[in-house]
Formats: structure tokens, C-alpha cells, sequence
């Protein structure tokens, strides 16, 4: 039975995307569990795309204005601290929103409410916005008012 | 940052395979490597998304971009537009085939609406060669309950509870054939897995093993802890390269984690995978067959009793199961079975993949609750006929099933409403027809292929369906008689009366279904000598309209045959035992004169 073993194990090494990352031994059902765990925030961003709409979603405008302007620590620092501070959040980037006077801008999505878009983010006013808004549902200054219509919002 | 904030999964099922997706992954790490940006984004060769028809397919996570078609040259416009600057790429993405509106992500396509994934959850989803994304999503957690927390009885019990059948084709339950295997007592026994899937146009079963392998080693490891088995054996053909190639790594990997192999769990109980393969005979998937086969034998059926469950591979008590049965076992276990008994109709329980095929738009894989219609299965998530055709009929089952009808469209799919209509399950192909399709061609196409595949060991099936098959080929010459489809009909009643195995009793199951549902196509190729569809060449005629030929030679002069004879610049003639409707003077003609009757 043990025969290809060895075919196994040279084709395993022309396997270009086979990542093991510890060759530790799974004993009980409590070691694959904490495995589980330590690995499970690799696949965190596809599972919470599968509904998205569930979770805190935020989009940072990147194009030229948003990145010459910094969106580029701006995301940086959602996807941070979001993580560091327990909250389930998507944050993806953007194109351009049009706000080019008010970059950079951040929308933010919260699960069953419209999305609101911020201006002039600076991380003092991203901290602001997730301590503040994504937290506590309560608005601060600087909103820029919707004042368009997207595709996907015409369903 | 280390965190990936984007993945990109390209399909590398055997269809997009082949249509250079590992070229896009290439590309595309190359492309995010020049950018820097290989730290933020992740590139994972996945199995099979099931949209086949427009592979290669590439998803952008987490917003749900679905590109199809995608060529290796393509990775630099998705990096510098999609990644960096944030712009989806309308070229690329899907367009509505009525709408032709571009879908923005998958979310949004009919295609995936209608769907619910169980067997499939991970294809399309994790990486098959690496066994961390597996046991993320829950991976071995399965086998980790039934070891530590369940006996074989509870396990048993927990698989008949859930009310599941066999994914194969007959439908036999599962939890019931468990049970048979576990009282049969033996110093061995062996968990087979049937990977031999023959049916033209099927390929659940390899796309599941391309993009899910371990969740069959799983599901092969809790059938042994439940009927006590430490060997399991999974028969599969070798024209699946890429499906071997994945088990055999994810094979390594759970060896590694002592997930399979001596010991597991700390517990007593021991169990390893071992591959067997078969040279792809259609008869192999019966599970007697299979046996003799993985035995080193011919491949040939044995007349049951005794079942495999008493006596198997090696004479020792086997349980054999499909590759799609066992792929939603670990799902059943760990959600439990009133979770699974609530899905599907009263006596099918859970999800059926179907591999649509034929003259349908979208082509693919697909998987619904049983009890979904043909109706929602060909027009709502097939996306109706290809060429805005009609629909006639759809096989399923392969050359096991029938053809199924515009009256029978609104019919929930399950084992017994198919059988009832004259059809079977199978293994859930599904083969689209439209106006074009003849089906006395159809029924031949299918004998011919029962007829190559019998393995010869009983007479009704070697002869009988040999005999069949000429009886169709003198229908569609037009040399049938009436009494000729008196016959047909005859002959294959006798034949699944009396056939060995299920490859014989089943294979007259295209000519009844046909008789019975197309009877007036058989007339017209009887008594008119036509082909409605216009697809049997000896009953077509190429004929010349006088009023409409000039005499320009033309077609005389491609005939390859020399059939059309005529003067110049007088009407021409066709001898029609002479031709041999290839159709050439039709294309030439410039006056519409030639025309088939």
C-alpha cells in the first residue's frame, strides 16, 4: 500500500501553491481545533464575502487624487484596526467617487443601512469613524451628502 | 502589512485547466510581484466554479467580481485596473444573455441564484492542494466528532436519519447499506469509493475530486469508523490525470497530519486511502464489476446476491459509495441529519449536482435542492437554449436514462418522479436537446455506446442491444417497417427483464423513452421516409427546383460525386442514388435552387 509514497512526495514538492505550514501531528480533536483556529483567518475574507451584506463593509477611494492625497495609510489602517479591534469588516478599494476636492474619501456600508461616504479622512478621522460610527451608528462631521445613482443600486 | 486584503481565485478545474488557467495564476503572481504587491493580494488555483461555459473563470474576493474567459494575457489589465486601481473590468465581466447588461459580481448571476451548495461548498472556494483551507472550513472536524464523541451505531443512525440516497444512480439509501456492511462480520473490510464515472456527459464526480479531494478522504475515513474498515480504496479512471493528481496530494497531507493513517485522533482506530484505477470501461462503475476490476480481473458484473456488503474486494465485506455520496457526508455529520432531512422532497433527501450539457446556454455544473423542475434547472440557471431554439427534450441519466419532455418541465426532480416519467437519476447528467436534435438519432447514439461498453458476459445485453442498435440503424436508412417498432419496443422490455447487471437492464431505457414520448418522429422515418429534424442522411434528398436553375454548371462542378448531370445553360438533375448529401451544391448554388426534401 506504502508503494507510491515516494512518487507522492517528489510530486508534492513540484506543487507550486502547497503551503503546509507545520508538519505537526493532529492527536485529538482539541489539536485540530486550535489549528483550526490559527488558520482560519486565512479564508476569513472569502467566507465573509459570501454575504457580504452582513458585515461592515468600507471602501477607500484609491485612484491618483485618493492615493496622492494618502488613501494608501488610510486603508492600511482600516484593515488594522479593524481587525485589531474584533470587528468583522470587508475593506476594499475603490475607484475614483468623483469627491477628488475631499480626498480621501472612505464609504462605509454597515449591514442594512445606506452608504455613507466620508471626506478629508486623515487617520485622526478614521479612528473617529470606527470608534464612532461603525461602533455606535452615530454620525460625525464631514458626510459627503449621496448625490448620485450607481448600477448597483438600481436592482 | 502581511494580511492579504484581496484573493484573487483563478478555476483550475479540468476545463479551465485546459484552457490555460495555471498560465493566469503565473501571470498574474508575476504581475503582482512587479508591483509589489504580493503581500496584499493572494493568488489560489481553485476547482471548478461550475460555469464552464465561459472558462477560464477568475474571482476577485472579497467584492465578488466574477471575470469570464479570462486569458493569461489579461493578468496585467485586472492587476493595474481591478487591484490597483480599484476599476472593474468591463470587458471581462459576465454579460446577461437577454439583458446583455454586465453583471457585476457572481451574487447577481442567474446562473448561481437558484443554487444550493452543499457538495460543491468548497469548490471554487479553497485551495484542493493545500489542507489548511480545508480544515478551515471546517475540514476533519467531521471525522474529529464521530471518533471522540459518536459510535459507529450513532453514526450509522445519524446517515439514515438524514434520509440520504445514493448518489450513483439507483438511489439506494446509504445509511441502510452502512449498516448491512457493519453486521457482516470479518477480520477486514473495505470502504471503496466509485470514482468511475463513464456517463457521456457527466463529470460531477471529477469535479468534485479537482476541487474538494479531501473532503471524500474525510467522509471514506468516517464509512470505516462507522462499519470497521481500515482500508479504503478509491476506484477511479485514469483519463482524470488532474482528479488522481490532487488525492494523491491531499492523500500526503492528511498522511502528514496523521489524519489518516494509524492512530487517528489518539484513538484505536486506523484507517489510509489507496488509489486504484480503472481503464475507463463504462461497466466498471457497477459495483460488482468494480470489484473484480480493482481485483486485477476482468471487469466484468457478478450476479447479486451475494451484495458487496457480504462479500466484496477480495471476498472480504466492501461498502461501496459514490463519489458525490460520500462528499456530503462530513456536511450531514456536522450540521446533523434533521438539517439535511429538511432539504429536497419527502422520499430524496439534500442537493443533486447535475452536469448540464448540450444545446444550453449556460453549460456546467450546478447543484439544487431535489425537487427543483426542469424547468428552473434549463431556463432559469441554464439560461434557456442555446440560439433561442426550442426546446424538445432532455436525457437524463446518460445511456441509463430516458428522455424527458416539454411535459415533463414542471416535475420536481427527485429519484422516484424521474423513474416514474420513464427516466432515472443516473448520476445526474443532463443533455439538452432542441428542434434540431432527431431522436431516433438520439436512441442510436446511446446504444451505440451501451453496445461498445457491454462487457458480453450476458446474452441479452451483448446480443440483444446489438440488435437494437440495428433495428435503429434501419429506421433512420428507411428501411423500417411498423412491425419493426412493435419490435423495438419487444426486445427491450425482454432485455431489462433480463440483463445481468444495471448496465443491460437499463440500456433499452433511451429506445422506450424515445417510442414512448417521440412515437411520431418514428412514424415519419417509418412510413414518410423523413427525418423531421433533418438529421438522418439516407432520408434526405438534394432536389433542384427547375423554375430557379439557370445552368450555370456550378454545382455540377463541386459534386464530388458527379451526381448532378445537365447542359449548360439548361436545368440540371441530381441522381439521388448517386449522391451522397454532402451538401456542397447547396452551399455553391447562388439561385436558392437547390433544396432538401
Amino acid at each position: 500500500m506504502n508503494n507510491f509514497n515516494e512518487n507522492i512526495c517528489t510530486e508534492i514538492s513540484n506543487v507550486p501553491n502547497l503551503i503546509i505550514r507545520s508538519m505537526s501531528q493532529i492527536k485529538s480533536l482539541a489539536d485540530l481545533k486550535k489549528k483550526r483556529e490559527e488558520i482560519k483567518t486565512g479564508l476569513d475574507l472569502r467566507v465573509k464575502a459570501i454575504d457580504p451584506e452582513n458585515h461592515v463593509q468600507v471602501k477607500v477611494a484609491m485612484a491618483t487624487c485618493g492615493i496622492a492625497s494618502g488613501a494608501k495609510p488610510i486603508m492600511e489602517f482600516f484593515v488594522e484596526q479593524l481587525d485589531r479591534r474584533n470587528i468583522p469588516g470587508i475593506v476594499t478599494q475603490t475607484g475614483c467617487m468623483g469627491y477628488c476636492f475631499a480626498e480621501p474619501t472612505v464609504e462605509i456600508k454597515l449591514p442594512g443601512k445606506d452608504p455613507v461616504v466620508f471626506g478629508y479622512v486623515d487617520l485622526k478621522r478614521a479612528d473617529l469613524i470606527i470608534e464612532k460610527y461603525i461602533k455606535e451608528g452615530e454620525l460625525i462631521d464631514g458626510i459627503i451628502p449621496v448625490n448620485y445613482e450607481t448600477i448597483d443600486s438600481k436592482e | 502589512m502581511s494580511r492579504y486584503n484581496m484573493h484573487i481565485l483563478v478555476c483550475g478545474g479540468t476545463g479551465c485547466h485546459s484552457s490555460q488557467s495555471d498560465a493566469i495564476v503565473w501571470n498574474l503572481r508575476d504581475e503582482l510581484e512587479a508591483k509589489g504587491l504580493t503581500d496584499q493580494v493572494q493568488v489560489i488555483l481553485t476547482g471548478c466554479f461550475g460555469f464552464c461555459e465561459k472558462g477560464p473563470i477568475v474571482k476577485v474576493m472579497p467584492d465578488n467580481t466574477f471575470y469570464v474567459q479570462v486569458k493569461p494575457e489579461d493578468a496585467q489589465t485586472i492587476v493595474e485596473e481591478h487591484i490597483i486601481k480599484g476599476r472593474k473590468v468591463t470587458r471581462l465581466l459576465y454579460r446577461d444573455p437577454e439583458t446583455k447588461d454586465t453583471v457585476g459580481d457572481s451574487k447577481h448571476m442567474g446562473f448561481f441564484k437558484k443554487q444550493l451548495r452543499i457538495v460543491l461548498r468548497n469548490c471554487g472556494f479553497i485551495n484542493p492542494e493545500n489542507i489548511d483551507e480545508y480544515i478551515a472550513r471546517e475540514g476533519y472536524m467531521a471525522l474529529g466528532k464521530v471518533i471522540s464523541e459518536m459510535t459507529p451505531q450513532q453514526v450509522i443512525q445519524e446517515i439514515k436519519d438524514s434520509g440520504q440516497r445514493g448518489r450513483g444512480g439507483a438511489g439506494f439509501p446509504t445509511g441502510l447499506k452502512w449498516e448491512i456492511a457493519s453486521k457482516n462480520k470479518s477480520d477486514e473490510k473495505y470502504v471503496v469509493c466509485n470514482a468511475d464515472e463513464g456517463d457521456p456527459g457527466a463529470f460531477m464526480d471529477r469535479s468534485v475530486l479537482e476541487g474538494d479531494p479531501h473532503s471524500v478522504l474525510e467522509a471514506m475515513a468516517i464509512c470505516g469508523y462507522a462499519i470497521g474498515a481500515a482500508h479504503g480504496l478509491i476506484y477511479i479512471r485514469a483519463e482524470y490525470p488532474l482528479a488522481v493528481h490532487r488525492l494523491k496530494v491531499a492523500i500526503a497531507q492528511a498522511r502528514e497530519y496523521g489524519l489518516l493513517g494509524k492512530k487517528i485522533f489518539g484513538s484505536d482506530f486506523s484507517f489510509d486511502v489507496d488509489l486504484r484505477y480503472g481503464a475507463g470501461a463504462f461497466v466498471c462503475g457497477e459495483e460488482t464489476a468494480l470489484i473484480h476490476s480493482m481485483e486485477g480481473l476482468r471487469g466484468e458484473p457478478t450476479i447479486k446476491p451475494p451484495f458487496p456488503a457480504e462479500s466484496g474486494f477480495k471476498g472480504k465485506p466492501s461498502n461501496v459509495n459514490n463519489v458525490e455520496t460520500l462528499a456530503a457526508i462530513p456536511i450531514i455529520i456536522l450540521k446533523g441529519a434533521n438539517w439535511y432531512n429538511k432539504i429536497g422532497t419527502e422520499k430524496s433527501k439534500g442537493t443533486k449536482v447535475f452536469a448540464l450539457a448540450g444545446k444550453i446556454n449556460n453549460v456546467g455544473l450546478i447543484e439544487v435542492p431535489m425537487g427543483t423542475t426542469l424547468r428552473e434547472i434549463i431556463f432559469e440557471i441554464g439560461g434557456g437554449i442555446r440560439d433561442g431554439k426550442k426546446f424538445k427534450a432532455v436525457q437524463t441519466g446518460g445511456p441509463s436514462g430516458g428522455c424527458l419532455t416539454e411535459k415533463h418541465l414542471d416535475t420536481p426532480i427527485d429519484f422516484d418522479n424521474l423513474v416514474a416519467a420513464g427516466s432515472m437519476m443516473g448520476s445526474g447528467g443532463m443533455i439538452v436537446m432542441d428542434e434540431d436534435n432527431c431522436m431516433v438519432s438520439v436512441a442510436k447514439f446511446f446504444l451505440e455506446f451501451t453496445v461498445e461498453e457491454s462487457c458480453g458476459k450476458c446474452a441479452p445485453c451483448r446480443i440483444g442491444n446489438k440488435r437494437l442498435h440495428e433495428l435503429l440503424n434501419q429506421i433512420t436508412d428507411g428501411k423500417g417497417t411498423m412491425d419493426d417498432l412493435n419490435r423495438l419496443r419487444n426486445m427491450s422490455l425482454v432485455i431489462k427483464d433480463s440483463a445481468l447487471c444495471g448496465l443491460g437492464q437499463t440500456s433499452p431505457n433511451p429506445v422506450l423513452s424515445t417510442l414512448d414520448n417521440f412515437m411520431d418522429e418514428y412514424v415519419a422515418h417509418v412510413k414518410d421516409k423523413k427525418c423531421p429534424a433533418g438529421k438522418c442522411k439516407n432520408l434526405m434528398e438534394y432536389y433542384i427546383i427547375p423554375e430557379n436553375c439557370v445552368g450555370c454548371t456550378a454545382c455540377a462542378r463541386v459534386c464530388p460525386v458527379n451526381a448532378i448531370s445537365g447542359q449548360r445553360k439548361e436545368v440540371h438533375q441530381i441522381n439521388p442514388d448517386v449522391c451522397i448529401k454532402c451538401g456542397a451544391c447547396k452551399e455553391k448554388c447562388k439561385f436558392d435552387a437547390i433544396i432538401i426534401r
